[in-house]
């Protein structure tokens, strides 16, 4: 497979740049792609070797998070998608993009209806919310983008509809029995998500997605608390693992 | 079609709850509320396209010619539909029609397609009646934008299946405006009736012009004879005070002086004189924003504006259109910057004032709050740009007008396409451009609305809701076009419209000629004025060379962004307008730009020894002689002294008046003031950090996305529980340096009331002191100046202008004064001055208000500081000079009044402070570091002990109360004068109550670790300095005097004083 990364861009994403950076940082190429282009061009996915869609509000969110390019998704892309992920594509979702996933029914499956079986809504507060939070990984081994992940990795939320929500019982068991929740808020639950759940991946575990963003700790100088006076900077940020594991597994 | 989308019962609805919240305070007997989408379109859309799209199919249901209500809230008891006017911007609307066209394979019928929304508010109150529920819906719409339909459980009526939209409409002929031989009344009434907000003489300079025998050869070659409305309107937009900054340029008398300009006198002078020794500084006044050198190889602008009158009237539209309005200036920089910061400074009327004391047509303030709010919210998040820093005045003059500062920051490379990004310029032949939304009669006559008072006959068609997401789209694709070289040059429509954004570019080619017909509209029917200036949002307008517009075309449609040359730029001299195959305007572009008579004002200062405390709503006038005099000697201790040095016939104050000790005593009613509890200070303490003026601000910034672009290193937070304050943020303009630009801002009105100079200083010196207290450079930065002023103007409605407007010219001199001193530059700047409200017959004014906006450069951002205390052990220290200036201040307001000199920076000894404070920062000797602002050193104290979550041990015996500086202020007007006020009427402070409380100018709270202490004393040799103590592991907060334990506070009933304001917000807790 290639390193090199289409992501997605246009209609009101705009954590794109940061994302692009931080694959490229991990030594990817990236290839920012307008959704329209995607659109016109499925098979386009097929020279690439991850898919990024990025954070922000596509649609304004007018309909519900992420709602219009799920619907897009589902009806022009799924397909295209799947055949990219059997033939050793990996995808991540952050933020808008997770909702995207998870709204698309790619994340972290289908249910036998057909629908989603999990959704985003509106955080328990009922409002936006900026905040950087611990996110907690379980079961690493079960994707190629947390390989050797285990600890508690501090990034930033943002976002208004991040309340992580299963269809029914049935559909949060078979997930937590085969470990597809693999990111948890650590600490205080900042948006009333079941189980805290933050990301999951899907049951082949390329695809994975997450409302915290990975991306917004592209330095270590963008840490909310300040590193003391006269003390050595602090390395690279250790979530940025995850970039570094993506672009590693596209390559095998 | 009707269809409706809830969530499921069972889920928790935060948007539920939030209106329960806000019905609850109205309406004691709710027991639920349940808010539905409801989504009217086309019956020729199948409902499964449409349910698709907004029915989130775990969370949701959708609901198609049934209601949802009988199924989520079967109890309900009433129902409040709220829809959008029709005409006004409904972008979930609008993104529904964007979504059927581009999901799915089936083409829409025809375009555009029936589409509106509107949301339902389910009530659930079985024993309130339509009367008190039609009371209440007021809470959940704005009457000028929305239409609300109101039913009962009983009440058969359907809700409609569609809301109206605009109707199609003949186009009006464009008619022509006779001025030949009409009076100046009548011009003027000519002027009120059109709300053209141009006076008489204005009117005549047009009507002479028109008059002219060579303007009207050309005409009648041209076939035009009479004005028409297009060119009136045209001239009113231009010439509007909000264009055109009358008052900034008026000529103004003032003592025995005449000031050539404001503008042109304390801004642009002070400016060209700075920038001989500041070559980093490109571009000043001449574009949408201040240009100036990051790097190498990187520029960045700055920019802020006001967006008060909107905002009065719709609190959400206004301020989102602030924010995306102020985004197109930073977009319509040069040849495009990229946004990468905004800031907003909001002052609003006490949000916990009684509804009571609101008066008639005003909108509460906790609503005028909420709204703006949300506007920021939504404008700032779904635009991608991080808001980096900003503040949140509350004071009761603002209750007549809100004030929403919007500014915006952006970065653009030196060079694009192998020219400087910031130079533009149309030329000849290129096409002219219009790029974005379409037109409608949204923002008809904005320009002029804000040039006049709001009352209640304001013009609705002013308001307008900003779409931030085609915006986005906008900005994407112009960078794109700039990198591609396919501009010569590039500006926002802001004001005025194509009117204003075409009108100024075609200043640098020399004319213009514009086919009306061609410009896209939401809808037919538009007049040829309306399409020329309506404010219709989210559009710029660009010139292309001929060669590129294909590419450029073509490349919009690529954006999905909508793009229509409409005419050509020239040099012929003239605005040529086309409409409907007619000639409908040909002005010339000489008369446009210079043909505006200059206004001359007088400026008469009152000092404070002859007037007494500012009130709301009251003239401030001179006292009689019987007034001051006695008083003379009855001053207050501390109070500025001032050599009557100065002419002029405002200088009365002196020794010689009357006696009048009781007349002040009516005047100044003590017995209004709170009884302070004055020795206990540390109550005081718990008071000030509960007050909603200090009080944590973490409900309100939290919901900002202050960190999207991942470029923020100082955020609006600092400490361990980030939940401190930050003096100001900053941010990264290039990725992969560790160069940062901070962000910072100074505002104090209550300095004002005694003497605008001191107000005028002390806001840049509180910006440029932020600047320096996170860890900049201070002779790297550069300021920007937005003025916000009640009318000043003198006339039978505003009796007080004189004073007033010599108000705004002590401000100027106090700003430059400090400019100067600091090497700062004004780089941009803006200013809007009619903020009264006339509401139940009398005349609220705002105080006047100077916001200082400043970035500056901070060279390694790993070396950047904040409040909060690091380490116990470490070393407090008290830089700068304390003096008796409480004045103006929040213990003046909490305890006063004192009524003495407000703070005023000493600007040789704070500029020395500043270097040699940079020199520290750079050497890595402090640990933390706060400005002293509102609160002075008390309230800094608490604040980084509450970021750090560590206690802190101070004695104030060490601090040197410098006496106020006895010098004039060098202005030419009067000095500031004796107080006149007897003593029985104010309050004399403590020396102790001014080393706590004061908010003398140039402070920092520092922490040294006591290994560095030598080397940082030895920094700050021959400037004013105290160690005062240590930081303590143990968590209390403790003030001692001369060994005398003042108080000692535990930090844990700080924390939760600091927080009151966040509880207050979110609902939590009742006003105090």
């Amino acid at each position: 497979m290639s390193s090199t990364v289409c992501l997605l861009t246009g209609f009101g994403i705009n954590a794109d740049a940061e994302l692009a950076l931080a694959f490229e940082n991990a030594g990817a190429t990236v290839s920012p792609t307008h959704v329209s282009a995607l659109q016109k061009h499925a098979d386009l996915l097929h020279s690439y070797g991850i898919l990024a869609v990025p954070g922000g509000f596509s649609f304004g969110d007018h309909l519900g998070s992420g709602m219009v390019l799920a619907s897009l998704f589902r009806s022009e892309l799924a397909t295209s998608i799947r055949q990219f992920v059997v033939d050793g594509g990996l995808v991540i979702g952050i933020c808008n993009g997770f909702q995207i996933l998870v709204k698309a029914g790619l994340l972290p499956d289908v249910h036998e209806t057909g629908e989603p079986s999990a959704s985003l809504v509106w955080n328990d507060s009922g409002h936006f919310v900026d905040r950087w939070v611990g996110v907690r990984i379980e079961r690493p081994e079960t994707s190629p983008w947390l390989s050797g992940m285990s600890e508690t990795y501090e990034m930033p939320i943002r976002h208004g509809e991040g309340r992580f929500l299963f269809r029914d019982d049935d559909a949060r068991q078979r997930v937590l029995d085969r470990g597809l929740a693999t990111l948890y808020y650590a600490g205080a639950n900042p948006n009333g998500s079941q189980d805290a759940i933050a990301g999951i991946t899907d049951s082949s575990g390329r695809i994975i997605g997450m409302m915290p963003h990975p991306e917004a700790y592209l330095y270590p100088e963008l840490h909310p608390v300040r590193t003391p006076q006269g003390s050595s900077v602090a390395g690279e940020p250790p979530i940025l693992q995850l970039f570094r594991n993506g672009v590693a597994a596209a390559l095998r | 079609m009707r269809i409706e989308s809830a969530f499921h019962p069972h889920l928790p609805d935060g948007r539920s709850a939030t209106s329960l919240r806000k019905l609850a305070s109205l309406l004691p007997d709710i027991t639920a509320c349940t808010v539905i989408d409801v989504y009217c379109v086309d019956d020729r859309i199948q409902p499964d396209r449409i349910i698709d799209l907004v029915c989130d199919p775990v969370a949701q249901a959708g609901y198609i010619g049934r209601a949802a209500r009988d199924t989520v809230l079967p109890e309900w008891t009433h129902v409040v539909e709220v829809a959008p006017r029709p005409g006004v911007t409904d972008p979930v609307a609008r993104t529904l029609e964007s979504a059927l066209r581009r999901v799915g394979s089936n083409p829409l019928p025809d375009n555009p397609v029936p589409c509106r929304t509107a949301l339902q508010y389910v009530i659930e109150a079985p024993t309130a009646s339509l009367t008190t529920i039609s009371a209440c819906s007021k809470a959940l719409y704005n009457p000028l934008i929305q239409i609300c339909e109101i039913r009962e459980r009983s009440d058969r009526t359907p809700l409609p299946d569609m809301y109206p939209h605009v109707e199609h409409m003949t186009i009006p002929d464009v008619q022509t405006v006779p001025l030949d031989g009409l009076t100046v009344e009548e011009l003027s009434r000519l002027s009120t009736e059109r709300l053209l907000a141009l006076e008489g003489t204005e009117m005549q300079a047009i009507q002479a012009y028109f008059a002219r025998e060579d303007v009207r050869t050309d005409r009648q070659s041209h076939g035009l004879a009479a004005a028409t409305d297009v060119e009136i309107e045209m001239l009113a937009q231009t010439w509007s005070e909000h264009c055109k900054h009358k008052i900034f340029a008026a000529e103004v008398r003032y003592g025995d002086r005449t000031i050539d300009g404001l503008f042109r006198t304390y801004i642009a002078a002070l400016t060209r004189e700075l920038i001989e020794h500041r070559r980093d500084t490109v571009s000043v006044f001449d574009d949408n924003s201040g240009v100036v050198e990051f790097d190498e190889d990187t520029l960045v602008c700055f920019k802020a504006e006001t967006h008060n009158s909107p905002s009065a009237l719709d609190p959400y539209g206004g301020a989102i259109t602030g924010i995306v309005g102020v985004n197109r200036d930073i977009l319509g920089t040069g040849r495009g910057a990229r946004p990468i910061f905004n800031t907003n400074v909001l002052c609003f009327g006490d949000p916990e004032t009684p509804a009571d004391d609101v008066p008639g047509m005003l909108l509460h303030p906790r609503r005028v709050l909420d709204g703006v709010h949300h506007g920021i919210v939504d404008g700032g998040n779904q635009s991608g740009i991080p808001v980096v820093a900003g503040a949140v005045l509350f004071d009761e003059s603002y209750m007549g007008k809100p004030l929403v500062f919007c500014g915006t920051g952006g970065v653009m490379p030196r060079l694009t396409a192998g020219e400087p990004a910031w130079e533009k310029a149309a030329r000849p032949g290129d096409c002219a451009v219009m790029v974005g939304g379409r037109i409608g009669k949204d923002g008809i006559h904005g320009a002029t609305f804000s040039s006049l008072a709001l009352d209640e006959t304001s013009p609705t068609s002013a308001v307008q809701i900003g779409d931030p997401i085609t915006q986005k789209k906008m900005i994407e694709f112009l960078l794109e076009a700039r990198d591609a070289g396919y501009l010569s040059s590039l500006t926002d429509n802001g004001a005025g419209g194509l009117s204003s954004s075409l009108g100024e570019m075609a200043r640098e080619s020399g004319g213009i000629r514009v086919n009306l017909d061609l410009c896209p509209l939401k809808y037919p029917g538009l007049a040829a004025w309306e399409i020329w200036v309506s404010e219709s949002q989210e559009r710029m307008s660009a010139a292309v060379p001929p060669e590129h517009l294909d590419a450029f075309l073509a490349l919009a449609e690529r954006h999905d962004v909508e793009a229509t040359s409409i005419g050509e730029f020239t040099d012929s001299g003239y605005i040529e307008l086309e409409h409907q195959k007619q000639k409908v305007c040909r002005l010339s572009m000489e008369f446009i730009h210079h043909g505006l008579p200059r206004m001359k004002l007088t400026a008469s200062w009152i000092p404070p020894g002859e007037r007494g405390p500012w009130r709301l709503g009251e003239t401030v006038a001179r006292r009689g002689p019987a007034a001051a005099a006695e008083t003379n000697s009855a001053a207050g201790t501390n109070s500025a002294a001032g050599t009557d040095n100065a002419a002029g016939a405002d200088n009365a104050a002196g020794a010689d008046h009357a006696a009048g000790a009781d007349h002040a005593a009516e005047t100044y009613d003590t017995a209004a003031a709170p009884s302070a509890p004055r020795d206990d200070h540390g109550a005081t303490l718990l008071q000030m950090l509960s007050d909603s003026a200090i009080g944590s601000r973490e409900y309100l910034v939290r919901q900002y996305d202050h960190e999207v672009q991942a470029r923020t290193v100082g955020k609006p937070f600092a400490g361990v529980e980030a939940d401190g304050p930050s003096d100001g943020g900053v941010v990264l303009p290039r990725h992969g340096s560790k160069r940062g630009l901070t962000v910072t801002h100074g505002v104090c009105p209550r300095y004002g009331d005694w003497d605008g100079y001191h107000m005028g200083a002390a806001a840049v010196d509180e910006a440029m002191r932020a600047h320096v207290a996170l860890g900049g450079d201070p002779a790297q930065a550069w300021a920007l100046d937005n003025f916000c002023w009640p009318d000043p103007v003198q006339s039978e409605r505003t009796p007080d202008g004189e004073y007033k407007l010599a108000q705004l010219v002590r401000t100027c001199e106090g700003m430059a004064d400090a400019c100067r001193a600091y090497s700062a530059p004004l780089i941009s700047g803006k200013d809007s001055m009619k903020n009264d409200a006339r509401a139940d017959g009398k005349v609220i004014s705002i105080r006047p208000t100077l916001l200082m906006s400043l970035m500056g450069i901070m060279p390694d951002v790993s070396k950047r500081l904040d409040p909060a205390f690091r380490a116990p052990g470490d070393c407090v220290y008290l830089l700068g000079a304390t003096r008796g200036e409480l004045g103006g201040t929040t213990w003046d307001r909490l305890y006063g009044p004192v009524w003495e000199p407000s703070p005023r920076p000493v600007l040789d000894e704070t500029a020395e402070l500043y270097a040699r404070f940079f020199a520290a920062a750079q050497q890595g000797l402090m640990q933390s570091a706060h400005d002293l602002s509102d609160g002075g050193l008390g309230v800094a104290l608490a604040e980084s002990a509450i970021a750090g979550r560590l206690g802190v041990h101070v004695d104030l015996s060490g601090i040197v109360e410098k006496p106020l500086v006895q010098e004039p202020i060098p202005a030419s007007g009067s000095p500031a004068g004796e107080p006149q006020v007897s003593q029985s009427a104010v309050v004399h402070p403590s020396s102790t109550d001014r080393l706590l409380w004061s908010e003398s100018c140039g402070r920092f709270l520092v922490t040294v670790a006591p290994s560095d202490a030598a080397a940082f004393e030895q920094v700050l040799q021959d400037v004013a300095w105290a160690r005062i103590g240590n930081v303590s592991a143990e968590p209390q907060i403790r003030v001692d005097e001369g060994g005398r334990t003042l108080f000692d506070v535990a930090l844990e009933a700080c924390v939760h004083a600091w927080h009151r304001f966040d509880r207050f917000l979110a609902g939590k807790e009742k006003r105090s």
